[in-house]
């Protein structure tokens, strides 16, 4: 089962309008997005997303002219309640890995948050993770839950 | 018969113009018999040492550009042997290699002797203190003034360039009467002074200012001038020709002197070569006649002036240049340093990751220049990590700065953000006012 997630950044320059148009492109190609991120510079930043089908995004904003990559991230399956998200960073401490870039949100308010992770070795993490009792989610899962 | 150094500056113009022959006419000579350039150049033009008999005939010799420099980069200008040169600064060029200047023992005398000429002008004496504000280095601003600050007899503070609070410090401590600093400086020196509380007026005992390498008008000296509570000097000079010292104002302010004794002046039409007659803007070209280790016959300097046809109140022979009004060419100047657009566009389009279209924005920010170069990234480049573009911006921010000595700031674009240009100038927006 893949347990990687894609995740599709998008380099986009800081001003009005700039997210509206990436939505707008989405909206139009009927693709759904799940959670958005913005990593920001001074004059410009990455809008990060996760969607319905992120090859259809990728494609589709390319086609824009817009600057677009895809990156694999890891989706960990949290419980919505205090100390949730804690329990998953004990594991990723306890085995010295480091974070480069998190972000979480929640599908279903009280039961399952998503906590969405970049790192460096992502095989590795997935081997760690899947040796714990927390459950990774697939692409498909994130639409399903 | 030597004319004494205190006599020269009000020397009769008959007098002054017989130096000028007898200098033109030596240097020529020297340049046919060594130097490898104009031995080539005086060989196809078919010119000859003895076909020169007055300063007019100067215009039959052909001009030398900031290309010939770089072409002959870098000894190809010289009359001396290596050994007998104690100096060389150079000067950014426009593609790639500098332009090298060299000097031997007598020619830092002489561009020291023009300095403290300059200097003595103005008022300044034994006595004085001078902060000197520029840059030391390559750059002939900082080393070449502090060389004539010397002669003159002042005590010299070597402060160089920016460390706005040691500059405090030291005007301060060691009671400063004079500066050498960009107007732009200048004037952010100036706030940075407010906001700490200090009134010059009163805690600074600043007398004279010299404000030099780059352009200004007279609204921005009356300013520095009130503010300060000094008398400021526009001072003009380049690296091909000495670095400062080259003119200068007199206390009448009302137009530069251009030592004539050791140059020949002249004006003329940017795109056809043709001599302007005095109050004619044009482009300033000039010759030294007293270098003897690397001198330069009628140098297109690419900056635009016109010469005064009117005497000078104060007495003075030398003939006078208005302030500089811009430039033939496309060089700007930030910060006191001199930036060719194609020099920034060639380290753009060596760094993989930047698409064809960039644009050139400078400001004026707290006073002070802001370079900012906005460029396109190719798509492919971008692989969704910010940390990466950032990585980027850094790389050719360093690279800019280490090859033209001016930090940037740089502003990465997606593809398309720019409008598309045919013309090279239209990439630079200045948006400074003088």
């Amino acid at each position: 089962m893949q347990k990687k997630i894609k995740q599709v950044s998008v380099f986009a320059r800081n001003e009005p309008g700039r997210i509206k148009k990436i939505t707008e492109v989405l909206a139009d190609e009927n693709i759904n997005i799940r959670a958005i991120t913005i990593a920001s510079g001074d004059d410009y930043g990455v809008v990060k997303l996760l969607v319905s089908d992120p090859l259809k995004a990728c494609r589709a904003l390319k086609k824009e002219g817009l600057s677009v990559a895809l990156n694999e991230v890891i989706a960990v399956q949290m419980e919505d309640k205090p100390g949730g998200l804690c329990k998953i960073l004990k594991i990723f401490t306890e085995n010295k890995i480091n974070i480069e870039d998190a972000y979480g949100f929640v599908i279903k308010s009280g039961e399952v948050a998503v906590l969405v992770i970049n790192i460096a070795n992502i095989e590795e993490g997935i081997k760690i993770l899947s040796s714990q009792d927390v459950r990774l989610l697939t692409e498909e899962d994130l639409y399903r839950l | 018969m030597p004319v004494k150094e205190k006599d020269i500056e009000f020397l009769e113009r008959e007098k002054l113009e017989e130096i000028q022959l007898s200098r033109f006419k030596e240097v020529v000579k020297r340049v046919y018999k060594s130097s490898p350039f104009y031995k080539r150049v005086f060989k196809n033009e078919g010119i000859s040492p003895d076909d020169i008999r007055s300063v007019g005939d100067i215009k039959f010799l052909p001009f030398t550009t900031k290309e010939d420099l770089r072409e002959n980069f870098p000894f190809g200008f010289l009359t001396l042997p290596l050994n007998r040169i104690v100096r060389v600064h150079t000067s950014t060029g426009t593609t790639g290699k500098p332009k090298a200047i060299f000097f031997s023992k007598k020619d830092i005398d002489e561009a020291a002797k023009l300095v403290a000429r300059c200097m003595k002008m103005t008022g300044a004496r034994p006595g004085d203190v001078f902060q000197n504000m520029m840059s030391y280095g390559l750059f002939t601003g900082g080393l070449m003034f502090h060389y004539g600050a010397e002669k003159l007899g002042v005590l010299v503070i070597p402060a160089g360039a920016g460390n706005t609070e040691k500059q405090i410090e030291l005007m301060k401590d060691f009671k400063t009467t004079i500066l050498h600093i960009t107007p732009s400086y200048a004037l952010y020196l100036a706030d940075v002074l407010e906001e700490r509380g200090i009134d010059p007026k009163k805690e600074l005992c600043l007398r004279i200012m010299y404000l030099g390498a780059e352009p200004y008008s007279q609204k921005t000296r009356e300013k520095i001038e009130s503010i300060y509570g000094v008398s400021a000097f526009n001072c003009y000079g380049l690296s091909e020709m000495n670095g400062p010292g080259v003119g200068f104002e007199c206390p009448a302010k009302d137009g530069i002197h251009i030592w004539e004794d050791n140059y020949i002046l002249e004006v003329v039409d940017p795109l056809t070569g043709r001599s302007l007659p005095e109050g004619e803007e044009g482009e300033l070209v000039l010759t030294t006649i007293n270098r003897e280790a690397m001198p330069v016959l009628r140098y297109r300097t690419g900056d635009v002036a016109f010469i005064y046809s009117k005497e000078c109140e104060c007495g003075r022979t030398h003939r006078k240049i208005s302030f500089i009004k811009g430039r033939t060419d496309d060089m700007f100047i930030v910060r006191g340093v001199n930036v060719f657009p194609s020099e920034v566009e060639r380290i753009l389009m060596n760094t993989p990751e930047v698409a064809r279209n960039y644009q050139i924005v400078l400001e004026r920010e707290k006073s002070l220049d802001v370079m900012k170069i906005r460029v396109e990234i190719k798509r492919r480049f971008f692989d969704g990590s910010l940390e990466h573009l950032k990585a980027l911006e850094e790389r050719i921010k360093s690279k800019i700065k280490s090859e033209l000595m001016v930090t940037p700031r740089v502003e990465l674009l997606e593809p398309g953000t720019l409008p598309r240009t045919t013309g090279k100038s239209r990439r630079v927006i200045d948006k400074r006012k003088l």
